[in-house]
């Protein structure tokens, strides 16, 4: 077996592994027999070390569809497929994914292990509340397939939990039916945090919602935002009639960024943030779009991650319950401000009601930032971690590379209860990854 | 369009039975234990919308093939006979068993079944037969020699075969790829530029059939085993190959 240089999508960390990847159970559970600490990799669209570790699991080859019940809207797959797979195949029979994150070039597996939640958690929750089976290979080498009734704690500790509960096989997914492919998108922007979060409270019944927001104003621009509302156009409401159920883009409109490459250059950050706010001249747009504009916008730019270069760069998502958001927001937006590391992308949202023990989303509001790696910048994250934590706030594991042991016990209520959990259900250490090790989960 | 598979577990198959799934054809995925295949065909079913069906094969029972041909239905266009076995050329030295797997597999296995396919064929007076032959047969070498002098048997087989079914109306092709990336060369350190994807290969399969070839090697490999061909044994002897 050689070893291979392999690192997720912000570069960071990079290391060397055995990379395992597998057609058959019979494979996976000999690579888990044989072995101690290996984790799962779905397509390493995390911003870290979650799915990095001394021995990795790629599902990539394990991408089977296994059932399609197109009437009700179930479908059962394996844990490898990619969520841009799936809509290929759901979207002409009239369904979508009940939950997508920002990317759909993630797996069933990830999906489930970050219990990812979307543009709609203030109303739906996270991914597995559409989950209504999983069949994980266990560390003891049993497989078992389960729901949220028939073993509660193994599904707590399993949606969200990073992939150290065991290997994740194969899942059912409750789908969502929509009459078209297109999404009627409305716009609208703040001049700073308090209006946003009006904006964000006022609309709160639509069923998705996030902000961009320019993080480099300061003082009574602080907050400098513009809210994006969406809801699946039904038929009657499109204008066309034919092929309204397709997956690829073929409307006439697209949103208004297509982000040119250069954007993503640091030089032209600020330049860009401006140009971002100002290209939307009235202060509320309507439009009908296609879902993938919608949902995906980086999706288009394949590998944008590779323009912050060779040190990669890291991402910082935190959320803090909604009677601390905003003064939270506001020290934190502040101090990046004055600070010279500057943010290209942000993006805030209202998230909904806890999840479950181990889920990152709480009710409140969640910004996500991208830093490219420089001196200083891990440090300087060290004393958001502060303000985050001072607020009764936590991190998104999917996002994090390096927050101190300290944070995640400190914020995650049950870390406690995961520990002992893992240590009884897997006392040989079978599975464990760089961020387990790091927080010492397990 | 109907493509049959022999040896549908391996990489290389699995990435064929999808790109012609992609292109609307049916499917019959034959392999030892064929059991394994069922996820596959139910996703390519779900997916392109189209019927694949499982056969059990196993290419070393030559006894066997005849009754296997039999039990195929009569309107297959393209048979691809893809199962092979790398083996391991020192264990191969030392033990005869290895060495005969290997040569059983990769030669009389994959004769014995090309043969009756060859009647299949001639009956129905047109289709594609496609043999994955190896460029380790053009030249053999230290690494690989029985291995690959059973590639070579096959590519001349092969060779044969299309001269014999051109008046019959059938098209026959010789694959050949270089390295290619799959569970057989796993443990292997290949050289990343000249190492292809299955997906690269099942590619090169789809046109070479489309466009009824008679030789397809992935490139550059035919300017490499055109040089390759070109060394002198007094030299050739002397690398470590
Ligand atoms: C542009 C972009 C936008 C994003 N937007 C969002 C967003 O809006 N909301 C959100 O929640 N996330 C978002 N993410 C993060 C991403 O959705 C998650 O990190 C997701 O888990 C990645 O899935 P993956 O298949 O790439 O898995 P990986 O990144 O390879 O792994 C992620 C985790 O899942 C585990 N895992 C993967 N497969 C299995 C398996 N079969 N069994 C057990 N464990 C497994 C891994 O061990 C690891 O802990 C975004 C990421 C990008 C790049
Ligand atoms: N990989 C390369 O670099 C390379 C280069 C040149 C040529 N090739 C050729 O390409 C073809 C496909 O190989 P691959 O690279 O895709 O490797 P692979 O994934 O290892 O496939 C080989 C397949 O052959 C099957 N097989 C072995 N013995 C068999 C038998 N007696 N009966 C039926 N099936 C049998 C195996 O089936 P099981 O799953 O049942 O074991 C396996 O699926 C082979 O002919 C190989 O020689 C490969």
């Amino acid at each position: 077996m050689v070893k291979k240089v392999v690192s997720n999508w912000t570069k960071f960390p990079e290391i060397e592994a055995d990379i395992n990847d597998f057609l058959y159970e019979e494979e996976v559970s000999k690579t888990l027999q044989n072995n101690v600490n290996i984790i799962a990799r779905g397509n390493g669209r995390c911003y870290g070390d979650a799915s990095l570790g001394a021995r990795i699991i790629s599902t990539l080859k394990y991408d089977n569809i296994l059932e399609f019940d197109k009437k009700n809207g179930l479908i059962h797959c394996q844990s490898g497929v990619l969520l841009s797979d799936l809509l290929s195949v759901i979207v002409p029979k009239g369904w979508f994914l009940p939950v997508t994150p920002g990317t759909k070039f993630i797996t069933i597996g990830g999906a489930i292990a970050s219990n990812v939640h979307g543009k709609n958690h203030h109303k739906d929750g996270a991914f597995s509340n559409f989950v209504s089976s999983i069949t994980m290979l266990k560390p003891n080498s049993e497989i078992e397939t389960f729901s949220k009734e028939s073993n509660p704690e193994l599904w707590d500790f399993t949606c969200g939990g990073m992939g150290l509960t065991g290997i994740i096989l194969s899942a059912q997914i409750r789908l969502k039916k929509i009459e078209s492919s297109y999404i009627k998108f409305r716009s609208i922007k703040a001049r700073n945090l308090d209006e946003i979060f009006k904006l964000f409270e006022e609309n709160e019944a639509y069923t998705y919602s996030m902000a961009w927001i320019d993080c480099l104003q300061t003082g009574k621009n602080i907050g400098r935002s513009i809210l994006m509302l969406g809801e699946h156009a039904n038929q009657q409401s499109l204008k066309r009639s034919k092929d309204i159920l397709n997956p690829k883009d073929k409307s006439l409109f697209k949103l208004p960024f297509n982000f040119p490459t250069w954007v993503l250059n640091s030089f032209s950050l600020s330049a860009f943030n401006f140009a971002y706010y100002h290209k939307q001249r009235s202060k509320v747009v309507n439009r009908t779009v296609h879902y993938d504009g919608f949902f995906y916008p980086l999706d288009s730019i394949l590998e944008w991650n590779k323009m912050y270069g060779r040190k990669g760069f890291l991402q910082y998502q935190f959320v803090i319950p909604l009677e601390k958001s905003i003064e939270g927001l506001r020290e934190i937006l502040e101090r990046i401000g004055k600070s010279k590391f500057g943010s290209f992308l942000g993006v805030l949202k209202l998230m909904g009601k806890e999840d479950n023990s181990i889920s990152f989303p709480i009710k409140g509001y969640t910004l996500a930032l991208d830093f490219p790696i420089k001196n200083g910048l891990f440090e300087f994250l060290d004393e958001l971690d502060e303000i985050v934590l001072k607020h009764g706030g936590r991190l998104y594991l999917s996002k994090d590379a390096r927050m101190k042991k300290e944070t995640f016990w400190a914020s995650y209520h049950s870390a406690e209860n995961l520990r002992k959990y893992l240590s009884s259900s897997d006392p040989k250490n079978k599975i464990s990854s760089l961020q387990s090790k790091r927080l010492k989960i397990h | 369009m109907k493509i049959l598979i022999l040896g549908a577990t391996s990489d290389i198959g699995i990435a064929v039975a999808k790109l012609y799934a992609s292109k609307r054809a049916n499917i019959i995925l034959a392999s030892r234990n064929s059991r394994r295949s069922i996820p596959l065909a139910k996703n390519l079913e779900i997916r392109y919308e189209i019927a694949v069906d499982l056969m059990e094969f196993d290419g070393i029972n030559y006894q066997s093939h005849d009754d296997f041909v039999q039990q195929l239905p009569d309107d297959i266009d393209i048979a691809l006979c893809v199962f092979g076995y790398l083996g391991d050329q020192e264990e191969s030295m030392k033990n005869w068993k290895e060495a005969e797997k290997i040569l059983t597999t990769n030669y009389l296995g994959a004769i014995s079944i090309l043969d009756q396919l060859a009647i299949y064929f001639s009956g129905k007076g047109n289709g594609s037969i496609i043999g994955i032959s190896s460029v380790a047969g053009d030249r053999g070498r230290g690494s690989n020699y029985h291995y690959g002098s059973a590639k070579a048997g096959l590519t001349a087989y092969l060779s044969g075969l299309r001269n014999s079914l051109y008046t019959k109306g059938v098209n026959v092709i010789t694959i050949k790829p270089g390295f290619v990336a799959t569970k057989m060369t796993d443990h292997l350190d290949l050289p990343k530029p000249l190492t292809n994807t299955p997906e690269e290969i099942a590619q090169l399969i789809y046109k070479a059939q489309v466009n009824k070839k008679a030789v397809a090697y992935p490139f550059p490999w035919r300017l490499i085993m055109f040089i390759i061909g070109l060394i002198p044994e007094s030299i050739f002897k002397k690398l470590n190959l």
